[in-house]
């Protein structure tokens, strides 16, 4: 007699569920379900967490003051709260960063996707990778010790801790990303698009910068906006390059501090729990969620305006 | 040089051509000729070979590692072998347009994507651009149909449409023989007929080489037609005779359907 097969057609007119079926359906819809629950559930309680510590912080400090007090020395006895001279810190930082890695990021993507023979790309895009698995606090290091000595001999009356030299290592660092997923994007453009360019007679450069990149838009803008919010939230370079006095500069040949150097500074120190000096921490964490989000909403946007449509 | 042109009524020759994708044979010593302002026609099974033998004509090949070409394909009246190693694949795409199976037009506006081979040609000016693409548009059916909306995307055009744009677009440039590589298998066949009847009204201006997978539509566009079987080019002349009185049993099979 042959084997009975799963379904349970042999007895004839039973169509109705399988309870077994159903069962094991919905026990994996809800792994699923809960696990993606979880990603949001640990988000929400981060914002729930800084927003009700920031709270208790603009309970002492009226939001006008900490936008537009110039000075940031909340541990002094002339206690002043302006966030200034900490987003001045981040902004110079981040711009710096930004311009070393977007240009270089998007021109070894362009390389890598468009002009690189398929060994060249095999063997430079692990290499690239690794670049971007180097500990950051071994690339502050790097900052400090290596890159500000070697810009004191360009301008020698660079300070020993500064935002160029903290934000040109940065730089280095987000390449990998930036480049990385510029080249996902590039490469993920159909080939019939590029034969399209170079039937029309187009060299590969032509074909690479108007052809390819428009196309590849949308991945593009993610790549930066994944590149801009990294350099915005880098701690460690920054916390050991940079200097650590909140200071309102936008040269990037001044030392200052970042909000995130700022927020290391102070969670590791020896401060009260509960003291206003403490709690500054959350203020500031959650100025830099929110300009975080303000980057990823803008990319989001970018995303919907320019889909791929091949 | 004049001479040449006015004796030869080919706008083409191919001379014992043979190409390679590595190791793979894909075509045997085809011996054919291209009509100087009419139109060829390529049939034959799938995999015989007619893709890769019209993209010898602009070089595509050259695009990727491994493959060879072997042979001559003579443009006149220049009466250059454009497969020699000194020719340049871009001079060649240059003067040697083509429209591809599925229709690729560029993120780009409809006037931009008509504008491409002669912003890539170097050429800038407005008057030239707005004057070469109101042609092209014109040549390709497309402009009524566009001419107010020339800065909108090209995406957002139909099929046939997009079809008709990427025909313009090979168009403006002034091509000396435009490849159609099975143009219209994408569409329905209203579009289809459409694509068709362009075809046949850019004879006058363009030499024609077309692969398609379809009989009727060979029978019904191209004045002289080639049967490629396995890479081979089983038999090649005017269409007439090759559907009506084919001299090989072959063609005769694939032609009436009893094979292919």
């Amino acid at each position: 007699m042959p084997k009975e097969l799963p379904s349970k057609k042999n007895h004839v007119g039973e169509l109705g569920y399988s309870y077994r079926r159903k069962l094991h359906e919905r026990l994996i819809e809800s792994i699923l379900f809960l696990s993606a629950l979880l990603s949001v559930v640990i988000m929400l309680a981060i914002i729930v967490m800084l927003v009700k510590e920031s709270v208790v912080f603009f309970q002492h400090v009226s939001i006008w003051e900490f936008l537009t007090d110039t000075q940031w020395t909340p541990l002094f006895d002339d206690a002043h709260y302006g966030i200034l001279p900490l987003v001045a810190g981040t902004v110079v930082s981040s711009a710096v960063a930004l311009l070393v890695a977007l240009p270089l990021g998007t021109i070894i993507a362009i390389y890598l996707s468009e002009f690189a023979p398929f060994t060249v790309r095999e063997i430079a895009k692990p290499f690239l990778e690794l670049l971007g698995g180097i500990p950051t606090v071994v690339y502050g290091y790097f900052a400090l010790l290596f890159v500000t000595p070697l810009l004191q001999i360009i301008f020698p009356e660079l300070p020993g801790f500064s935002l160029l030299s903290a934000g040109l290592v940065m730089g280095i660092m987000i390449i990998p990303y930036v480049s990385s997923m510029t080249e996902d994007a590039m490469r993920a453009v159909p080939m019939h698009l590029r034969e399209g360019s170079y039937a029309m007679g187009a060299t590969r450069f032509q074909t690479a910068i108007r052809v390819v990149t428009p196309a590849a838009f949308s991945g593009i803008a993610a790549a930066y906006i994944l590149g801009i919010s990294r350099a915005v939230g880098e701690t460690m370079v920054v916390a050991i390059a940079a200097g650590m006095q909140p200071n309102l500069t936008w040269n990037p040949m001044e030392p200052a501090a970042t909000i995130t150097a700022y927020i290391v500074q102070v969670s590791l120190g020896d401060l009260p729990h509960g003291s206003v000096g403490y709690q500054t921490i959350f203020a500031a964490g959650l100025t830099l969620l929110l300009i975080t989000l303000v980057f990823n909403i803008i990319g989001h946007l970018l995303r919907k305006r320019y889909r791929e449509i091949y | 040089m004049q001479k040449i042109a006015e004796i030869n009524q080919y706008k083409s020759e191919v001379k014992n051509l043979s190409f390679y994708y590595g190791t793979f044979n894909a075509l045997k010593n085809i011996d054919m000729a291209l009509h100087d302002k009419k139109i060829t026609a390529l049939i034959g099974p799938s995999g015989c070979g007619k893709s890769t033998f019209l993209r010898c004509f602009n070089r595509m090949h050259d695009l990727y590692p491994g493959n060879r070409y072997e042979g001559d394909i003579m443009l006149y009246p220049d009466n250059v072998n454009i497969l020699q190693p000194k020719v340049d694949p871009i001079e060649v795409r240059m003067r040697i347009s083509m429209v591809f199976q599925k229709p690729n037009p560029f993120p780009k506006s409809i006037y931009e994507n008509v504008a491409y081979g002669l912003r890539v040609r170097g050429i800038k000016q407005r008057a030239i651009l707005d004057e070469k693409i109101e042609d092209a548009l014109r040549n390709a059916a497309l402009w009524d149909e566009v001419k107010d909306r020339l800065n909108d995307l090209a995406f957002n055009l139909s099929g046939g449409q997009q079809q008709r744009l990427c025909i313009a677009r090979a168009l403006a440039t002034d091509p000396e023989i435009l490849l159609f590589d099975e143009p219209t298998s994408a569409l329905d066949p209203i579009a289809t007929a459409s694509i068709e009847e362009l075809i046949a009204d850019l004879k006058d201006k363009v030499t024609i080489l077309i692969v398609t997978h379809n009989m009727q539509q060979a029978a019904r566009v191209s004045d002289y037609t080639a049967y490629m079987y396995l890479g081979e080019l089983i038999e090649f002349g005017e269409t007439d005779t090759i559907f009506i009185k084919p001299r090989n049993k072959q063609t005769e099979d694939y032609i009436t359907g009893r094979f292919g």
